[in-house]
């Protein structure tokens, strides 16, 4: 288990050197590099499996003791989370492959993707504030380098904005520690969540406060998101559909992280039923008004998170649970939506969406695969953003939130109609001439297809299996509420 | 960029302070395990110490030979990870640290932590990613394979 815990951090960090080794190798590279990532993603699996049999277990890094060293914890919640985020890692990274703009922009792509990777697994099995930072730190700094590859010229302003935000989130989040540290004397979770307890209410109120800013920001929540819908289309499509799958995702977790352990509560909280009807409304509003393709989607990631806090700010069982669903969910979906994109503007040669039509007839798998996930999106049954959004209207029902379920009924349609509209205008008519394609390999369509259809087949999956996910979900929404299994296991160590 | 331009204050200077910085450095990763130090700190002067070396040469001269960036920061962080995992096969905990004591024949008595290994990857890729950003300021961003520069012309 000690071994087991730290894989899913190593494997991807000392594939990362490897790939910096062979950066002249071409083919070894991307055998490395997609080695790897399966390795990490049986190992995620691996644990998984352990975890759900014997509960939340930790490990001390350096064998120091934890309120010195750092504390590495596995639970149900990071588990679920590490497994879903690595299969697609792993798609997008044979997809990548494939993909034309991204292999021509250089074999820097493998190093930093490895590194972003392991960023994303440390964030979910750290234990440590801190080392939550650091955490941030390394999928950020991985992902400045990854938005701007190929340094085209539209990509760098963008970019920037990106970094400068990312920048002043991770400088709050650094004073919030600071802060922290100084009124605890502590970083490790499981401790902080005793010590910040003795705290006076407003002192605590203003942390969590401080907290909930950083983690939004990262994770793109009204009033904190307007930097994504306008960074992430600029990038290649296989890093557009990792970080819209991914990154704000990460923010997510730290967001439910944080608040149910450090500052639980018994009641639903306004605030955060706010932040989440106006994330949600906001983001949809934005995608309604685009006339692009990969900028709709963009805004749709917004939108989506909305969903998540609305499960979350519930603070029950039920909402955490469904929060907890609705992001395994969106990750596979919103990853696909990404790479099908992808493939519509490598055979079209754009994305806007006056440019492009006839996809339905040029392309039917990608038509069939985009409508099911599209469908998914919006929450059409039977598939598996329905059964998401289902246990999130029942959830806040129960707690009186009818507010919060008009406004998510509400976005729902406006979902469907921006879906919709990317349909009548991409896939539907008469397929458009006059733009050459980018590129007409077959192989390299081959490979992004499979990746693609396999990621569409796990939310299919999700959706057939959506009963005993969602039990796995609840368990680990009990743990996350009632706290003592990850204090526990902290604590023994 | 005419031959007039260049400074002599900074050339002289930087023959002085390159050398020196990098002395310093390798204290600061030495010193590192238990007192004011480390890797980042060290790869950070050293960094600053080819930055100086950088902006000192003659831009008309011979040009700076390519130092393979990539390979540093690779290296580097393979041993900062296989550090990392030798632990385990010490029968400790991931990142644990061991000590050996040794008589050298000028030092005395040294005791080598684990740690250094550790620090001396860090080291590598800190002063691996300065060289990349160094070799790649100047190079314009359009029509350039790879923008963050880890690509040497």
């Amino acid at each position: 288990m000690r071994v087991l815990i730290a894989l899913p951090i190593l494997i991807p960090m000392t594939a990362s050197a490897i790939t910096l080794l062979t950066m002249r190798t071409g083919r070894l590279q991307r055998a490395v590099s997609i080695g790897a990532s399966a390795a990490t993603l049986a190992a995620s699996v691996a644990l998984l499996v352990r975890i759900e049999a014997e509960g939340v277990t930790a490990v001390g890094v350096g064998g120091w003791a934890p309120d010195v060293g750092i504390a590495l914890v596995a639970d149900l919640f990071a588990c679920l989370l590490l497994v879903v985020s690595h299969i697609a890692i792993f798609s997008v990274l044979v997809y990548s492959v494939g993909h034309p703009r991204t292999r021509d922009s250089g074999t820097v792509f493998h190093p930093l993707y490895l590194a972003m990777t392991a960023g994303v697994s440390l964030a979910f099995l750290t234990g440590d504030l801190f080392n939550l930072f650091v955490a941030f730190e390394i999928l950020l700094t991985a992902s400045y380098a990854l938005l701007t590859l190929g340094g085209r010229r539209e990509q760098i302003r963008p970019a920037m904005t990106y970094i400068v935000i990312s920048l002043v989130a991770s400088l709050l989040f650094i004073t919030a520690i600071g802060l922290i540290y100084a009124a605890t004397g502590t970083v490790n979770l499981a401790k902080l969540a005793v010590e910040l307890e003795q705290l006076p209410g407003d002192v605590r109120t203003a942390l969590g406060l401080l907290l909930l800013v950083v983690f939004g920001t990262k994770a793109a929540v009204f009033p904190l998101f307007f930097w994504l819908p306008d960074s992430y289309p600029t990038a290649p499509s296989p890093v557009s559909a990792v970080f819209a799958g991914l990154l704000t995702k990460v923010g997510v977790y730290a967001i439910i992280r944080s608040q149910t352990l450090l500052f639980p509560r018994d009641e639903p909280w306004w605030l955060l039923s706010i932040v989440a009807g106006t994330t949600m409304f906001i983001g949809v509003l934005g995608a309604v008004a685009q006339q692009d393709m990969k900028r709709i989607l963009s805004f749709h990631i917004v939108s989506q998170i909305g969903y998540m806090i609305m499960g979350v700010a519930l603070f029950s069982v039920a909402g955490v649970a469904a929060a907890i669903f609705y992001l395994m969910h969106h990750i596979p979906v919103k990853t696909s939506l990404f790479l099908l994109e992808g493939i519509v503007e490598q055979t079209a040669g754009s994305s806007r969406l006056d440019r492009v039509s006839g996809i339905a007839r040029s392309r039917p798998v990608v038509a069939a695969l985009f409508m099911i996930v599209a469908m998914s999106l919006a929450g059409i049954p039977p598939l598996s953003g329905f059964i998401g959004k289902f246990a999130l209207l029942q959830a806040s029902v129960e707690d009186d939130q009818w507010i919060i379920v008009v406004v998510a009924l509400v976005v729902s349609i406006l979902t469907l109609f921006s879906m919709t509209k990317i349909w009548n205008a991409v896939f539907w008519g008469q397929p458009s001439t006059g733009l050459a394609p980018l590129a007409s390999n077959v192989d390299s369509h081959r490979s992004m297809l499979a990746a693609t259809a396999g990621l569409v087949m796990l939310t299919l999956a999700i959706a057939a299996g959506a009963g005993p996910l969602y039990d796995l979900s609840e368990r680990a929404a009990t743990d996350l509420l009632i706290r003592g299994p990850y204090l526990d296991a902290i604590f023994s160590l | 960029m005419s031959h007039s331009r260049r400074t002599m204050l900074l050339e002289t200077g930087a023959d002085l302070i390159v050398p020196t910085v990098m002395v310093f450095s390798l204290y600061l990763l030495f010193a590192g395990h238990n007192q004011p130090g480390g890797g980042f700190i060290a790869g950070l002067v050293a960094g600053a110490g080819l930055a100086v070396r950088t902006l000192a040469a003659d831009p008309d001269g011979e040009p700076e030979p390519v130092w393979a960036s990539e390979s540093l920061m690779g290296l580097g962080l393979l041993l900062a990870t296989a550090t990392a995992i030798a632990s385990w096969f010490a029968g400790g905990q991931l990142l644990e640290s061991g000590s050996v004591v040794w008589n050298l024949p000028i030092l005395g008595k040294v005791k080598i932590f684990s740690v250094l290994a550790f620090d001396m990857g860090v080291f590598l890729v800190v002063v691996g990613l300065v060289v990349a950003v160094l070799n790649g300021l100047g190079t314009s961003v359009e029509n350039e394979g790879d923008v963050a520069g880890t690509q040497p012309r």
